[in-house]
């Protein structure tokens, strides 16, 4: 069957991938600075000490043997310790993985359900108020810097306004945690007040993440339902008296959306890649936080840690993509 | 040669990407003329602490920040460092990236999957994740951010040249004038080059803005170049811990970038509209 | 004379760089109960315009009715209100059958899901409901509906008509779809289909199977059928009646016998004509159709006509009626039997520049 053959054609090649990003980052990391020990062990260290954090962190032995023996530990799980934390990553990880997930989805809920409807809207008013407002919004999505959307939304409407709070994920106690996601614990456990402390706190930073996400969708929505908008089928039920409303959100939508369902695979990364720099705005305690402390730390194993993982991420998420593909568009299956 | 002037014409109609390219000549005159047009020139590289976060004013346009230094005067010189870091990122990926897809996609093989896969390495991870993993390591400077940028963005070059070269490969034309003898070198110059040219100049075009984008995220981190270089990205950053008071600070540089962004995306999708699949019709036309 | 459709001066131009287009130029025509009338013409002639016009699917941008009325059942359907004959009229009273099978259907949704899509609203049990999002569909009707559909399914010659409305429709050829849209067009039980170029995308050698099929269906039904094409062959088989089209106006209508064996009208005798005779000899007809922004003033086709006057450049011809049932708009229609009958040389051809 057609989808076994793509799912092992993907297999493959998930590997090399893999081992390639590793490579790479492995190379920028050990080969490129100057002597990444010494700049582990800061300024005060003697020689002597650096050497003995060298042959203690293993950094003496050759290049191709660190290599493996990182591969080796990573594939029993274990990706080595924070310089900085202390702790193993892939605690440090799973830790903070629920936080950027719930954002991200947060982000993608809100740009699918808001952005699907507008852009089907937005072809159906063609040139209407609506669409050129919309209009203006999908371009400026993205050409706003999200940092700085981040931190106008906060000036307006932490700083200002005083709606939201300022940034992190929530003051006070975590509500007792069953999934790690604050809204879903907190509803399960009947706790409203920290429902509506995790929202309010979720609210600033799911925007400014879905904006671009947001624009993207309503211009992809809007672009395919004006395509298929002039096929013969529409045409034919037009033709055939059906009602307008069946035609627009069962026929139109459903093969304009056969696009915008890859769009929607492609966005859960674009949103990862935004959940890195939003994360440091509002300062939630995240995955992204967590890259970029270490990077801005020299802490490797944990810049590596973070590497492998994202583009585990990526790779699993497009072969997602290509399966959902597949699956909404019956055409591909039956073949 | 009629093409070009095709394009022009036809993008002349086209309200948005007239928009778009004043946005970008409004960019290049800030930068070329910066000196010109400041009304501070010297508080790129002076101090004047006892003027510090003054409100927008007479004297000072758009206010001054943490140092005292005029804030539309180094916005205008920012401008230059914009400029400057997209064309070379834009220009060494794309340098990079045309011909590691040419090759790729005129040969098959392993050799051709090969390169698709190490570009596709690279589009793994999130362009900005790798550009900060570079710029740290490097440590924070101009070079190293064009750099950094660089290196993970001309993998959409090579993808964008790669489709393109196989899709003509299918073309009759393409099959008849190498079935007429025509050297491989021949056939690409004359023939794959002219047609893969729009996407390029497309894709440069909205590299452009991402690159911009990525640039001033890097600049917000602290790796972009160091103070007194009045980037846009750093500027937001400093700007930070003197609100909600000075907000003249951060908004002044952010709508700098919003602007300048929109000019390149505008002109982006207005290229695209004309340059896409009607030049490349027209030229498989008179060909055939 | 109570007409089933009448339609009457209908002008639709259509907007273009160069300006309006002038498609349909006061066109008559009539369409009697149980009557299945031919529309034929080249292409571009406005076959498909003047399909639409009634269908009142024109394209609302590019597309402008210029006067004339389209009634139907005595009520002019371009000045009803667009909601009653969307609900009442378009696929109940009058359905369609569209040119290209391959297309006309959804891609992503089954045959069954798109046939009771259309039984929901358009069924002969449904009554008058209005049509809204989210219609209740009461489970006995559904059932009633599901038997009506499975019948005319094996009506049309579907094998295997349940497993066939679990299908989708990619998985069937273009005989077998267009099988599937003729059912569908018969299901709301019409008084009148309109079959623009039903068979014109299919293999030759299906096209007839499909027109008997056609044909035996609505005769059995009593449903009238207005069905262009541009193919006389195709005419001759299914028609009761034969109008004949040159850019937008109409030039003879007949009944099919008469029609093909004293075909009155200059331009119907050329048509005839070219078709290629049993020696093979192909007779075309000199010049081009002409401009639909700047028309040939008065008749139409006079430019290539080998009777031309100078009353033919200045006035359009009125309808004159001939014989029973078959009219003509000609200022000098030949007289005699078509010579593809009799075999014997037609007029000599002289080029009229």
């Amino acid at each position: 069957m057609r989808l076994l053959a793509l799912l092992l054609r993907r297999l493959i090649w998930f590997v090399p991938t893999l081992l390639g990003l590793l490579a790479v980052t492995f190379v920028i990391s050990r080969v490129i600075p100057a002597d990444p020990v010494a700049l582990v062990a800061g300024e005060t260290a003697t020689p002597a000490q650096v050497e003995a954090l060298r042959r203690q962190l293993g950094f003496d032995r050759p290049l191709p043997v660190q290599f493996a023996d990182y591969v080796a530990r990573l594939v029993r799980g274990d990706m080595g310790t924070s310089i900085f934390t202390r702790r193993p990553i892939v605690e440090d990880l799973t830790h903070r993985l629920p936080a950027t997930i719930e954002l991200t989805l947060a982000a993608m809920v809100v740009s699918v359900l808001v952005g699907i409807p507008l852009g089907v809207l937005s072809a159906l008013w063609r040139n209407s108020i609506l669409d050129h407002a919309l209009r203006i919004v999908t371009v400026s999505g993205l050409a706003i810097a999200s940092f700085w959307l981040g931190i106008m939304l906060q000036l307006l409407f932490a700083m200002r306004l005083g709606w939201t709070p300022l940034n992190g994920r929530l003051q006070g106690f975590p509500p007792r945690p069953i999934t790690g996601f604050y809204l879903l614990d907190a509803a399960l456990t009947w706790d409203w007040s920290t429902f509506g402390g995790a929202l309010l706190h979720l609210a600033l930073p799911a925007a400014t993440l879905a904006f671009p996400a947001l624009a993207t969708l309503v211009r992809f929505t809007r672009a395919g339902v004006l395509d298929v908008m002039q096929s013969n089928f529409v045409l034919y039920e037009r033709a055939m008296g059906l009602p307008r409303p069946l035609i627009v959100w069962k026929y139109i939508l459903r093969s304009a959306l056969t696009s915008t369902v890859t769009q929607i695979g492609l966005l859960f990364g674009i949103l990862l890649a935004g959940a890195v720099v939003t994360e440091a705005v509002f300062d939630w305690p995240g995955i992204g936080t967590y890259a970029v402390n270490s990077i801005v730390r020299s802490d490797y194993n944990a810049v590596m840690g973070f590497t492998v993982w994202a583009g585990a991420i990526f790779i699993v998420v497009n072969l997602l993509v290509d399966i959902a593909h597949t699956v909404v568009d019956p055409r591909e299956r039956a073949t | 040669m009629s093409a070009p002037w095709f394009v022009l014409t036809r993008l002349a109609r086209d309200r948005s990407a007239l928009v778009g390219l004043l946005l970008i000549a409004l960019l290049v005159v800030c930068a070329l003329a910066a000196p010109f047009l400041a009304t501070h020139p010297d508080d790129v590289f002076e101090l004047h602490p006892a003027e510090r976060l003054r409100a927008p004013s007479g004297a000072h346009w758009l206010g001054t920040d943490r140092m005292g230094a005029d804030v539309y005067s180094r916005l205008l010189f920012g401008a230059r460092i914009t400029i400057v870091i997209g064309l070379i990122a834009v220009g060494a990926s794309l340098v990079l990236g045309v011909p590691i897809g040419l090759v790729a996609g005129y040969y098959h093989g392993w050799f051709s999957d090969l390169l698709m896969r190490v570009s596709d390495i690279f589009l793994a991870v999130p362009q900005v994740v790798l550009a900060i993993a570079i710029a740290q390591t490097l440590g924070p400077s101009l070079p190293n951010v064009i750099l950094a940028l660089s290196v993970t963005y001309w993998p959409w070059f090579a993808r964008v040249v790669y489709a393109e070269t196989r899709a003509l490969q299918k073309e009759v034309f393409v099959e008849s004038t190498a079935a007429l003898g025509a050297s491989a070198w021949r056939l690409t110059v004359l023939h794959v080059l002219p047609n893969i040219a729009s996407p390029i100049i497309v894709r440069a075009s909205i590299g452009m803005g991402f690159t911009i984008l990525t640039a001033a995220a890097l600049g917000f981190l602290g790796l972009g170049p160091p103070p007194p270089t009045p980037e846009w990205g750093r500027t937001i950053a400093e700007s930070r811990e003197f609100l909600p008071d000075a907000w003249w600070y951060a908004a002044a540089p952010g709508l700098a970038i919003f602007l300048t962004v929109m000019g390149f995306n505008l002109l982006g999708d207005g290229l695209r509209d004309v340059l896409d699949p009607r030049l490349r019709r027209s030229r498989t036309a008179r060909d055939g | 004379m109570a007409e089933l459709l009448a339609v009457r001066g209908l002008r639709v131009d259509f907007v273009t760089d160069r300006g309006p287009a002038q498609v349909l130029d006061g066109i008559n025509l009539d369409i009697a109960p149980g009557e299945v009338v031919g529309l034929v013409g080249e292409s571009g002639c406005g076959k498909t315009t003047l399909a639409r016009a009634i269908l009142g699917i024109l394209p609302a941008t590019a597309a402008r009715i210029r006067g004339g009325e389209v009634r139907f059942k005595g009520t002019d359907l371009l000045r009803e209100d667009p909601r009653v004959v969307n609900d009442h009229v378009r696929g109940r009273a009058i359905t369609f059958i569209p040119q290209d099978p391959f297309t006309s259907f959804s891609p992503v949704f089954s045959v069954g899901t798109q046939i009771m899509d259309l039984m929901k609203w358009k069924s002969p049990l449904a009554g008058s409901r209005p049509a809204a999002l989210f219609g209740r569909y009461p489970r006995d009707r559904r059932r009633a509906d599901h038997d009506a559909v499975l019948e005319t399914l094996r009506a049309v010659q579907m094998p295997e008509p349940a497993r066939t409305l679990r299908r989708l429709p990619h998985e069937f050829s273009g005989g077998q779809r267009q099988r599937l849209m003729i059912a569908m067009a018969l299901l709301p039980r019409p008084e009148l289909i309109i079959a623009d170029e039903p068979t014109t995308a299919l293999d030759v050698t299906i096209q007839a199977q499909i027109l008997r099929t056609l044909r035996a269906l609505v005769k059995e039904r009593g449903v009238s059928v207005l069905f262009t094409t541009h193919d006389l062959g195709t005419a001759h088989e299914v028609c009761d009646r034969v109008v004949v089209m040159y850019a937008g106006q109409e030039m003879e209508a007949a009944p099919t016998e008469a029609f093909f064996r004293r075909p009155a009208h200059p331009y119907t005798r050329r048509l005839l004509d070219s078709v290629p005779g049993p020696s093979g000899e192909l007779r075309d007809i000199p010049g081009e159709v002409p401009s639909l922004v700047a028309p040939p003033p008065g008749c139409r086709f006079h430019p290539r006509c080998d009777y031309a006057t100078a009353e033919c450049r200045l006035d359009r011809p009125a309808a004159r009626l001939l014989a029973a049932g078959h009219g003509v708009r000609c200022h000098h229609p030949v007289d005699g039997e078509s010579t593809r009958e009799t075999g014997a040389r037609g007029v000599s051809a002289r080029a009229e520049p």
